[in-house]
């Protein structure tokens, strides 16, 4: 597959339609939403809690198949996706969870290079140097054999993003990755993930109540039951 | 796979970082492989220790009343079908055996048990057992017997005494008789104790009835003879009344008795695949509760790119560690049990490699087989569960 170019978009979405539930429990959650993030772009995404954040966030990372209306990601159109597509599209996504979901058995630099052994040319040892690279690049350069519950919450974070990161992905979803952090250290996260996210050239979609943090973004989106605000695809003037 | 291609070992360090959990997991499975070291150990042993004496056997071919069923009934024949064999080219040499469970006057208490006594020329040889030919011609003198020393303890002091240079004298079927030495042969199944005497002190201490003709006839081939080719050739020959069997026959027909003719097989069979449900139920256990305490861990792994079969690959890796690490202790526990058993019973029981294989087999089906079952709950594992 050849490399995306920057202009072209990472996730496009056209008419996205998704639902909970079967016959009278059916619940709507998704109402036609249409919107693209290019390559390199930092989006934020907001609303309230129950909008429909986590669905979209999930239907973009290839955890959910797609019900209704089109939807691009990295070139893969994941409408018909079958579940071995769609975990291919994932290996070239990184994710990023409110709860970071470190491996508890393994130590900081083993749980990074879980990422990094997903990259299938390089050797073992190229893994491991990948995954010290970037516990460097997130300031854990000293951290490297500390386990996941000897780690500060924002350390552990920023683990997370160094797991992501090492895959190389074309595409960065992150939920609420400062939820479970105070204001200056989640601000020092999201800093480093922007300025990381930049250097690869890497798209960004965040999902976050956090206000602190919506100048990072190179775009604003806001959500609400389930449909994308008029007009709420603003530039924040970066 | 590779050296430069592996990763990082999950399922090891899944096991190792959980030292409690681990412990556990192994204890249970050394439990499991010891109780299956010991049932099997027993089994085969108890069917080895039948053919003790059989296999010390100095003969070829071996002629028994097809009435005969196994040791603890042997039949008599007339002894004159030996002589008639003698006929065959091929045979080079007999011995005729006279063999019965008579009773033996422990010495010490004067209580009586029950001891195999064989009678046979001391000019013959019986046993290919060097201290035995050695001492045959002790057995000249009438009412003289050769004791095997590993006769279970009840028969008395015996060996102690004779070693002390005292000397034992001792009852049997009311004739008195004198022990001439000590041989080593070992308890069977039917026989707690052994002895050998001259036939002409047999026929003295032999119940009436069985005076009569042999129960054994012991031939030997002449060499380059094909045992296997004689034995259908003379049992071809012989009338009806005779059985003649390869001495590997003989041992089989001995064992075959016990194994289908008494519940012992099925005992310690059925006491092994006990041994091997408790494994499973264990080694279930602990590998389900360690996919389910790590289900959200999994799921991070699956949202990240990796497939299901990578997951499966690390539950089954994780069933081939505990297989191996419960194995050894397991094997190395045993061997101690075994010792333990040949001391205080006198019973054959060694770690022969078939059945280290074959425990080996049955723990790591029995761990694979578990991984089997708990991969289902992996099955759970949704990635779109975790954001």
């Amino acid at each position: 597959m050849t490399e995306t170019p920057s202009l072209q978009p990472v996730i496009q979405a056209r008419g996205l339609c998704h639902a909970y539930g079967r016959g009278t429990m059916r619940r709507q959650v998704l109402q036609s939403i249409g919107f693209s993030v290019a390559s390199g772009e930092i989006v934020l995404l907001t609303g309230p809690s129950g909008c429909g954040k986590t669905t979209l966030l999930t239907l973009i990372g290839a955890l959910r198949s797609v019900q209704q209306g089109e939807l691009e990601v990295l070139g893969v159109p994941l409408q018909s996706a079958d579940r071995e597509r769609r975990r291919r599209v994932r290996r070239r996504i990184g994710m990023i969870f409110q709860g970071h979901n470190l491996l508890r058995c393994l130590t900081a630099e083993q749980n990074v290079q879980m990422g990094a052994d997903l990259l299938p040319t390089l050797a073992y040892g190229e893994r491991r140097a990948v995954a010290r690279q970037w516990l460097r690049a997130v300031g854990l350069g000293d951290h490297l054999r500390q386990f996941p519950h000897d780690l500060s919450g924002g350390q552990k974070q920023r683990v997370a993003i160094a797991r992501a990161l090492a895959a190389r992905p074309r595409l960065l979803l992150a939920d609420e990755p400062t939820a479970a952090l105070d204001g200056r250290t989640g601000r020092e996260v999201v800093e480093l993930l922007r300025r990381l996210a930049r250097d690869q050239g890497c798209g960004v979609l965040m999902v976050t109540h956090d206000p602190r943090i919506l100048d990072v973004a190179d775009r604003l989106v806001t959500m609400e039951d389930g449909r994308l605000m008029p007009g709420a695809l603003r530039q924040t003037g970066r | 796979m590779p050296w430069a291609r592996r990763r990082i070992p999950l399922a090891w360090l899944l096991l190792v970082r959980q030292p409690v959990r681990l412990a556990i997991a192994l204890a249970g499975i050394g439990f499991a492989g010891i109780l299956m070291f010991m049932q099997l150990g027993f089994r085969d042993g108890l069917f080895d220790a039948s053919v003790t004496i059989h296999r010390l056997f100095d003969a070829d071919l071996v002629l028994v009343s097809p009435r005969t069923m196994s040791s603890i009934s042997m039949a008599a024949f007339p002894e004159g079908r030996l002589v008639q064999s003698l006929a065959d080219p091929d045979v080079a040499a007999m011995t005729p055996v006279q063999w019965e469970f008579v009773l033996w006057r422990n010495p010490e208490n004067r209580r009586t048990r029950s001891i195999l006594a064989l009678g046979f020329d001391p000019e013959d040889p019986l046993l290919s057992d060097p201290s035995v030919q050695r001492q045959a011609p002790l057995l000249r003198l009438p009412g003289r017997v050769l004791f095997d020393e590993r006769s279970r303890p009840e028969f008395g002091p015996v060996a102690d005494w004779f070693r002390a240079g005292r000397s034992v004298q001792t009852e049997v079927s009311g004739q008195r008789l004198r022990v001439a030495g000590l041989v080593q042969l070992g308890p069977s199944f039917g026989a707690d104790g052994n002895m050998l005497v001259s036939r002409e002190t047999f026929r003295t201490i032999a119940p009436p009835g069985s005076r009569g003709g042999i129960q054994l006839g012991l031939l030997r081939l002449r060499r380059g003879a094909d045992p296997l080719t004689v034995q259908r050739r003379l049992d071809g020959q012989l009338p009806s009344d005779v059985k003649v069997y390869t001495k590997d026959q003989f041992i089989e027909f001995e064992k075959n008795y016990w194994r289908t003719s008494t519940a012992i097989g099925f005992i310690f069979t059925l006491g092994a695949a006990m041994g091997f449900v408790v494994g499973c139920v264990i080694v279930h256990q602990i590998l389900y509760g360690d996919v389910s305490d790590h289900l959200p861990e999994y799921a991070t792994l699956m949202a990240m790119g990796y497939g299901l079969a990578d997951l499966l690959g690390v539950v089954a890796r994780e069933g081939l560690f505990l297989a191996i690490l419960g194995y050894l202790p397991a094997y190395g526990v045993a061997q101690g049990l075994y010792a333990l058993i040949r001391n205080s019973t006198r019973l054959p029981v060694l770690m022969d490699p078939q059945r280290a294989g074959l425990v080996f087999a049955l723990i790591l089906s029995m761990c694979l087989f578990s991984a089997l079952l708990a991969m289902r709950r992996l099955t759970d594992a949704d990635p779109a569960d975790i954001f």
